[in-house]
């Protein structure tokens, strides 16, 4: 059952919403988790949803999308959805271990939760929260605070399910986890999935993580993510986005690193219709590595901001931030990368770089670096560009008989290759290296499946598998 | 092949070419000489089709049609084939994509499948031999992280692989040590056919020595101002440009 009151606004409608069905988002629920709710939900109240008189907000316009007269699943629809038959494409050399998501609800397969011989605990955060409530109470709100955040206070109030990962000390998770977002709705949606992943010491662990909608429907969905990254645990996270030009996407991942942790993110744009990436990454511990990547192709009058806000709190800690674009047509994008270095953290080592490239004159980029350094002995850089594809390289391109069109995708691939290249795992990087080809010329949309599964791999007439060489 | 009558050119209303006036037949080797300034570069660009400047007279012809139809890619397509003096770096961009895309785009255009993985790597290798390549250059991006030498190697290579019938080499010599001088000569030379042509653009004649070229012409304030065979730009080297310009001014004079 769908529920909509469409006289007041958004807010209001939710706060009456949050008690109307309070017994359903409750559902089985810690008593932490609803401790935490309640919580959130005064902060909701007190916060409201973000505007652009905010500074963080400031190039990012979200009152027309607040306007929708959204519906809200606040029980688990059990309507049947087989999703195997909607991915039916084979896996080729990707092996993952897949887990789906639909309108932020959990389709259980076989079991809500699974428990690999090694220990490792991937599912549902509904189930977990039965199954497993001191690993979940231990984590829940403890990286994503309500109070800093609209929009996570807003998630945080309506917790209800979405994906949880656990593993154990010194496992090595071998498949990479595969989460699949899908909308799937014939009225306007807002969906709110909370997302946990826990690498306890010295574990290793890779989440591809995709947001997909399957209708051309206006959605909302506000993710928040929260991963912690025990001593020496390795953990990859990538973010595959390619929405329809209706759907809303916030996500917002807290990654809490502890010492010689290493946490590498990675986040796709392939399309959407406004796109909000807040990426917060805390090192707490000495000798952590966070290496943070994003990639974002947008056309029309897609939107796109990524926001980055990196903390360093400890000594001898490195970070990296790459962020490139390309804008066509009228699209925007908005990026901020904020790089605190606090005074105990010395030696630090900071680097961050937006690079952007506009194919019109109607494109439009923000991008602001923040540094706030309180240490004397770091190295930090920042730098953004903005510019066209280099016409030395064109003209020389063109000179050896490449047409304009196949020389302007040669230079967009390469410079998009470059955040490709940060991928880890060899057949994700093709395949997501594939991907960005076909959205580059213009063959990838949002289609009814899994485009990670479906992506065509049969090569193109002028392009060559690299690493056949 | 190739026929320049008459032809100006400037850039920013600054006129480079003044008049140049080039007959080139299949087979021939052409030097062009002279100093710096004088529109050597600007005439090469103009031939491979660099849209910066401005042609305010006169005419070019590639067997039969006009240049100027033609966008740059048509005339490499056509067989044009510009040795870039600064070989452009493009990060990112693979030789072997690179090589490939620009070969297959050639074929098509010709009306010819496009060439296989298999085929074009085992070409890739042959022709890597010929300008003694021998680290795993096909595999980096274009031009990347190239010493001088390599990116003048690399552009004979393209050359190798493209087969032009009009290959332009603009200063193809200048910052190689001897051994690449010799390396690149010997990839024109076996690359230097009946059906083809060649154009060497360059500052001395030291190049000359292992290409042999049929004419030497050399360039001053925009023209031809003297023309002769190999031995002229020997006689260049002992008697410098000085010479020549004493003549051009000379002639001008009367």
């Amino acid at each position: 059952m769908t529920t909509s009151i469409n006289t007041l606004p958004l807010k209001d409608r939710l706060l009456s919403l949050f008690y109307e069905n309070l017994p359903h988002i409750k559902g089985n629920a810690t008593p932490v988790a609803n401790r935490l709710r309640e919580q959130a939900l005064a902060a909701f109240e007190r916060q409201g949803f973000p505007n652009p008189k905010l500074e963080n907000w400031r190039f990012s316009d979200i009152s027309l999308l607040l306007e929708t007269d959204f519906a809200f699943d606040f029980r688990n629809q059990s309507r049947p959805f087989d999703i195997e038959k909607i991915f039916t494409c084979d896996v080729y050399d990707l092996d993952t271990f897949s887990v789906t998501l639909l309108n932020g609800w959990f389709v259980y397969k076989n079991a809500p939760l699974t428990r690999l011989s090694n220990g490792t605990i991937i599912g549902s955060l509904a189930k977990a929260m039965e199954v497993y409530p001191e690993i979940v109470d231990k984590y829940l709100g403890k990286a994503a605070f309500a109070e800093k955040s609209g929009l996570v206070a807003l998630n945080t109030a309506f917790i209800q399910d979405g994906l949880f990962v656990y593993v154990p000390e010194g496992v090595t998770v071998e498949k990479p986890i595969q989460l699949i977002n899908i909308v799937d709705s014939q009225v306007p949606l807002l969906l709110q999935p909370r997302h946990m992943l826990i690498a306890e010491k010295g574990a290793n662990v890779t989440l591809v993580h995709c947001d997909h909608s399957l209708t051309h429907n206006v959605s909302l969905t506000n993710t928040v993510m929260e991963v912690f990254a025990h001593p020496q645990a390795v953990v990859d996270h990538y973010k595959i986005q390619n929405k329809g030009r209706n759907s809303a996407l916030f996500t917002s991942t807290f990654f809490h690193l502890q010492k010689a942790s290493k946490v590498t993110s990675n986040i796709i744009t392939l399309n959407g219709g406004f796109t909000r990436n807040n990426l917060n990454v805390t090192l707490l511990e000495t000798e952590t590595h966070a290496d943070l990547n994003g990639l974002y192709l947008v056309d029309r009058n897609q939107h796109v901001d990524n926001q980055v806000i990196i903390d360093h709190a400890a000594q001898g800690c490195f970070s990296n931030q790459l962020f490139k674009g390309i804008l066509d047509d009228q699209a925007r994008a908005v990026f901020s990368g904020k790089i605190m270095v606090r005074r105990e953290a010395q030696q630090t080592l900071a680097y961050q770089n937006n690079k952007n490239l506009l194919l019109t004159n109607e494109a439009k980029v923000n991008t602001q670096p923040h540094l706030e350094i309180y240490a004397d002995d770091v190295k930090c850089s920042h730098g953004a560009t903005v510019g066209q594809l280099d016409p030395n390289a064109m003209f020389y391109l063109r000179s050896r008989g490449i047409s304009e069109k196949n020389a302007r995708q040669l230079m967009m691939l390469a410079f998009a290759d470059e955040v490709v290249q940060k991928i880890n795992i060899e057949a994700l990087r093709q395949r997501i290296g594939n991907m960005v080809e076909k959205r580059l010329k213009g063959e990838l949309s949002i289609c009814d499946q899994c485009v990670l599964h479906c992506s065509d791999k049969g090569h193109t007439t002028f392009n060559i598998d690299m690493s056949k060489i | 092949m190739l026929s320049i009558k008459d032809l100006s050119v400037s850039i920013n209303g600054k006129t480079i070419l003044d008049g140049f006036n080039l007959e080139i037949k299949a087979g021939e080797v052409h030097a062009i000489m002279g100093p710096n300034g004088t529109g050597k570069s600007t005439l090469a660009s103009v031939i491979a089709g660099r849209e910066m400047f401005d042609v305010d007279r006169g005419e070019i012809t590639y067997r039969g049609q006009n240049l100027f139809d033609m966008a740059p890619e048509i005339r490499a397509r056509e067989g044009i084939f510009l040795g870039f003096q600064y070989p452009v770096e493009i990060p990112g961009v693979s030789m072997a994509s690179f090589m490939r895309t620009a070969i297959n785009e050639k074929r098509k255009h010709l009306g010819l499948d496009p060439m296989s993985g298999a085929e074009f790597l085992k070409l890739m290798e042959e022709k890597k031999k010929l300008v003694e390549i021998h680290s795993k250059l096909t595999n980096r991006s274009v031009n990347e992280g190239f010493s001088g030498g390599e990116k003048k190697k690399n552009e004979i290579f393209q050359m190798a692989l493209l087969e032009p019938r009009l290959a332009i080499l603009d200063e193809t010599d200048s910052g190689l040590d001897i051994d690449a001088l010799k390396v690149v000569a010997n990839g024109v030379n076996k690359l230097r056919s009946p059906e083809n042509a060649t154009i060497i653009i360059t500052h001395y004649q030291r190049l000359l020595d292992f290409i042999i070229p049929d004419y030497v012409h050399v360039l001053f304030d925009g023209r031809i101002v003297k023309s002769g065979d190999k031995s002229l730009a020997l006689e260049l080297e002992s008697k410098g440009y000085e010479w020549v310009k004493k003549e051009a001014n000379m002639a001008a004079a009367h």
